[in-house]
């Protein structure tokens, strides 16, 4: 029988790997400049940490690959983590919640989401960042510029950053007259991209109906969106004047960072635990990453309040969109070395100084020259001891000792 | 083209052995009396027919083994609620067929949107652990835990779960459990259901028009559960509780033979075995709490601490070992009865006599090898160590040893003589192991000393009492 894969699950190729590792390398030194720290998280968590209610949406808790454990007795299972920030919070409350300092992490993770269709899309992987512990437009500020940064430092200059607010949300379902239940309700098939609970909304309160038809239906570009809007509102209630506030704060200074932007009200991610401003970024019309504010998923999983927001980027679809052709190692930085069994020493020696020189050296098997390799490298224990071919001229040299050969492979 | 139809054996035979006879399938030994499982159609030469324990058969269905069965509604809705992408789909209702699956728990523990357990997790109990699970995640439950089990679930509450998940009559059977129906899941009316498969290449089109009429109109989506986010309370034990000894003793078959063990140790015990179905038997045993539960849930309900002691056997505490091995459960005393053998099964034309013969019989000739089992885990380590190369564990609720060999190519079963096996025309090529009864108990030290104390002192008496009885 032919080995075959788990369905809904991929391997990465060596290309695909690398472009896989050129996406994290950028995320991980941009983030790095950020002063964020990498962590990471296990694979396997308790079931009961997603369940938590108002972390993850009832649609996405019946896709979790859920199981009992070796020791998994008591009737109490696990999961493959199905997201990362819920990790990343448990991390954070049960190691540097008492360090009373904000604190910036990133990671490089996969997650695991049944998807019937069956693809390759299981298993996703995503870099992510965290702040937890600061709570200020600034705050969310910086976790924009993070991954706009990223995304820049990627060679993925064209994108489009998306930004809606989930307290503002919240504020004005709640100023329908909608009971927390059915609030929650709304929220979530709204964050599951369903626009048709506001249609049966507007209907039955039309009052605010052209108010928040144009909220939804309009992409703002500007501060002044977000004031015409607050002035077309009721923010007479405490929520709605505090959401509009702590939005327009953030969209300034986003403004005045330079950044190219759309208000879209719409742009949601299938999570509820969002509690503030919510991005999302597009490249090619794809969304590749978003995040937002979570100021009560800390409190909710135990932990003391605490103001928090994060990110993801997705990588699987970030990595079909960079260029690695710089990544690429030329031919001419090949080198295919043929080394007699006798004379193993003097040629790891060699091979040694090509490869601190950063050529990439591999071993002849059988004599066979190695693939895609520039240089021709023998070997042998009698004379000549040290020859040097360029497979592009066909010239080959005798050389003396290893300098003298590194020299000549080095110059080209 | 060979038609295969999975058909219920239980609270469904009757009405549809009724409907089939009326719709003419000519299937004449489907019926309370038959001997063989497998049938065969008069009038239609390329139906098969096989009868199934209900809840084999949506499993049976969508691995593709039957094209069409007829089940429960609550068992295609426990089948797909874990494998929502499965083969296995609704073809109609059928109209018959009283019940449903209802949710339901102790008066007084549930109270405005708050439940209260005794532990850091709410326990539910139920036949029907996927519909369970889906349950507790739609209630938003923040900690939970499930405990499948064989039956008997409403033997569970207060004590063991603080919700079970019941297939019931009516909501008027749940009040008569002494429980308080939290609502209806799921319908248990029969329907025909079928492989997608089957139906995207097979012409099933003279078994379905024979049908036509027949359907009553139904309403599979009469699932009235008002489902809103229960949060959780811990109370706290007094304890009194925590010095009660929680002793499980075994339904079913069994029961004769306990009560003979606890006559010859001169333990009084009221209603056991039970004319009137009581779970609670009171005894002589000073301190000491008796629930009647199966036996095959008994390892997991000792492991979990929702009892001290229980009396199962030693095939059902092997497979929770295999599931489990860190688990605190340990076999305390042999009873010495109920000696069965746990044997891996083969048909008689097999080229194998051997587990090591089959292993490379497997190699050569590729595939999945099906095991069919009671005991899963066993079964799974059975075929894991012995290297069967790709294999499946067909799960099934009995008469196992019907599936070879169109059905399973493996069975791993208890036998006392090997009769049934042989009469069935197959063959054993291993012994596992041999099984007895046992008591069980938890490596886990007791927070009461007291309770210790009994334990003992009743472990102690139960070996004395097996010395005289030799």
């Amino acid at each position: 029988m032919r080995t075959q894969r788990c369905k809904g699950f991929g391997d990465l190729n060596a290309q695909e790997m690398t472009r896989f590792r050129s996406v994290e390398a950028a995320f991980q030194e941009t983030a790095r400049g950020y002063g964020y720290s990498e962590v990471r998280t296990p694979t396997l968590e308790y079931l009961h940490l997603f369940t938590s209610a108002g972390t993850l949406t009832s649609g996405m808790l019946k896709r979790v690959y859920s199981f009992l454990d070796w020791d998994g007795w008591s009737g109490e299972r696990v999961v493959l983590k199905p997201d990362a920030t819920i990790p990343a919070a448990r991390l954070y409350i049960e190691q540097l919640a008492d360090k009373g300092q904000p604190a910036r992490l990133s990671y490089v993770t996969n997650t695991f989401v049944f998807d019937a269709a069956g693809g390759k899309n299981r298993e996703r992987w995503q870099c992510g960042a965290e702040l937890i512990g600061a709570g200020s437009a600034p705050a969310d500020a910086e976790l924009i510029n993070l991954a706009c940064d990223s995304l820049k430092r990627m060679g993925i200059g064209h994108y489009s950053l998306r930004l809606s607010h989930a307290g503002l949300i919240r504020a004005v379902l709640s100023g329908l007259g909608l009971s927390a239940a059915e609030q929650h309700a709304a929220f979530n098939r709204l964050l599951d991209g369903d626009k048709t609970v506001f249609a049966g909304l507007t209907a039955q309160i039309p009052g605010v109906a052209e108010a928040l038809k144009l909220m939804l239906e309009t992409r703002g570009r500007s501060v002044g969106f977000l004031k015409n809007l607050q002035s077309l509102f009721d923010d007479s209630a405490p929520d709605m004047k505090s959401a509009f506030t702590d939005f327009i704060a953030t969209i300034e200074l986003v403004e005045a960072a330079g950044l190219d932007y759309e208000i879209d009200f719409t742009a949601g991610k299938g999570f509820e635990y969002y509690t503030g401003f919510i991005f999302r970024l597009f490249a090619s019309d794809v969304n590749v990453g978003g995040g937002g504010r979570y100021d009560r998923l800390v409190g909710m999983m135990g932990g003391a309040d605490t103001s928090a927001a994060g990110f993801g980027l997705y990588i699987d679809r970030l990595s079909a969109l960079v260029n690695i052709d710089r990544l690429y190692i030329p031919v001419a930085q090949r080198v295919s070395m043929d080394i007699e069994p006798s004379a193993m020493k003097a040629g790891m020696e060699v091979a040694d100084i090509l490869r601190r020189l950063e050529f990439v050296v591999l071993t002849a098997f059988c004599g066979n020259v190695a693939a895609d390799c520039g240089w021709d490298v023998k070997v042998r224990a009698g004379e000549p001891q040290l020859s040097v071919t360029n497979l592009a001229t066909g010239e080959t040299c005798i050389c003396q000792n290893s300098m003298e050969l590194a020299t000549i492979v080095g110059l080209g | 083209m060979n038609l295969r139809v999975a058909l219920p054996k239980g609270r469904l035979l009757a009405p549809t052995a009724a409907l089939l006879d009326k719709a003419g399938w000519g299937l004449e030994d489907y019926s309370e009396k038959a001997r063989l499982y497998r049938l065969k159609s008069h009038i239609y030469p390329e139906l098969t027919a096989k009868m199934f324990q209900e809840k084999d058969i949506p499993i049976q269905v969508a691995i593709g083994n039957y094209d069409m069965g007829v089940c429960g509604l609550d068992w295609l809705a426990e089948y797909t609620a874990r494998f929502p992408s499965t083969e296995l789909c609704l073809l109609r209702e059928l109209g018959y067929g009283e019940g449903a699956v209802y949710a339901a728990a102790p008066p007084g523990l549930i109270a405005d949107g708050v439940i209260t357990t005794s532990g850091e997790n709410v326990r539910i109990a139920s036949e029907y652990p996927n519909l369970a699970e889906s349950l507790a995640l739609a209630l938003r439950l923040r900690r939970f835990s499930i405990y499948p089990v064989w039956g008997a679930a409403d033997a569970y509450p207060p004590e063991n779960a603080e919700i079970v998940l019941l297939s019931r009559r009516s909501e008027a059977e749940i009040a008569s459990a002494g429980l308080v129906s939290l609502g209806m899941l799921k319908t248990a009316r029969a329907c025909l259901i079928v492989n997608r498969k089957s139906l995207s290449k097979k012409d099933l089109s003279p078994l379905l028009d024979s049908l036509k009429g027949t359907a009553a109109a139904g309403d599979s989506s009469a699932d009235i559960f008002n489902l809103t986010a229960l949060a959780q309370r811990k109370r706290t034990l007094s304890e009194g509780d925590a010095s009660v000894v929680r002793l499980a003793l075994p339904d079913g078959h069994q029961q004769a033979h306990v009560r003979k063990i606890l006559d010859a140790a001169g333990v009084m015990i009221e209603e056991y075995p039970s004319t009137t179905g009581v779970r609670r038997p009171k005894s002589s045993l000073e301190g000491f709490a008796i629930t009647v539960i199966r036996p095959q849930d008994m390892p997991l309900q000792v492991a979990a601490g929702n009892f001290d002691l229980a009396i199962t056997g030693r095939d059902w505490l092997t497979d929770h070992h295999y599931q489990f091995p860190g688990s605190p459960v340990k076999e305390l005393l042999d009873l010495k009865y109920g000696r069965v053998r746990i044997v891996a099964v083969v048909a008689n034309e097999v080229l194998a006599d051997t587990t090591a013969e089959l292993s490379d019989l497997r190699q050569r000739e590729g595939g999945a090898c099906r095991i069919a089992a009671e005991y899963v885990n066993i079964a799974d380590y059975y075929a894991r160590t012995n290297r069967l190369g790709a294999y499946r564990i067909v799960p099934t609720w009995g008469a196992t040893e019907a599936y070879i060999p169109e059905d399973a190519d493996v069975l791993v079963e208890n036998t006392e003589t090997g009769s049934t096996i042989a009469r069935h025309n197959l063959k054993i090529i291993e012994t596992l192991f041999e099984s007895t009864a046992c008591i069980i108990g938890s490596t886990r030290e007791s927070q009461s000393a007291v309770k210790t104390t009994r334990i003992d002192a009743f472990v102690e008496l139960m070996r004395r009492t097996m010395d005289v009885m030799g």
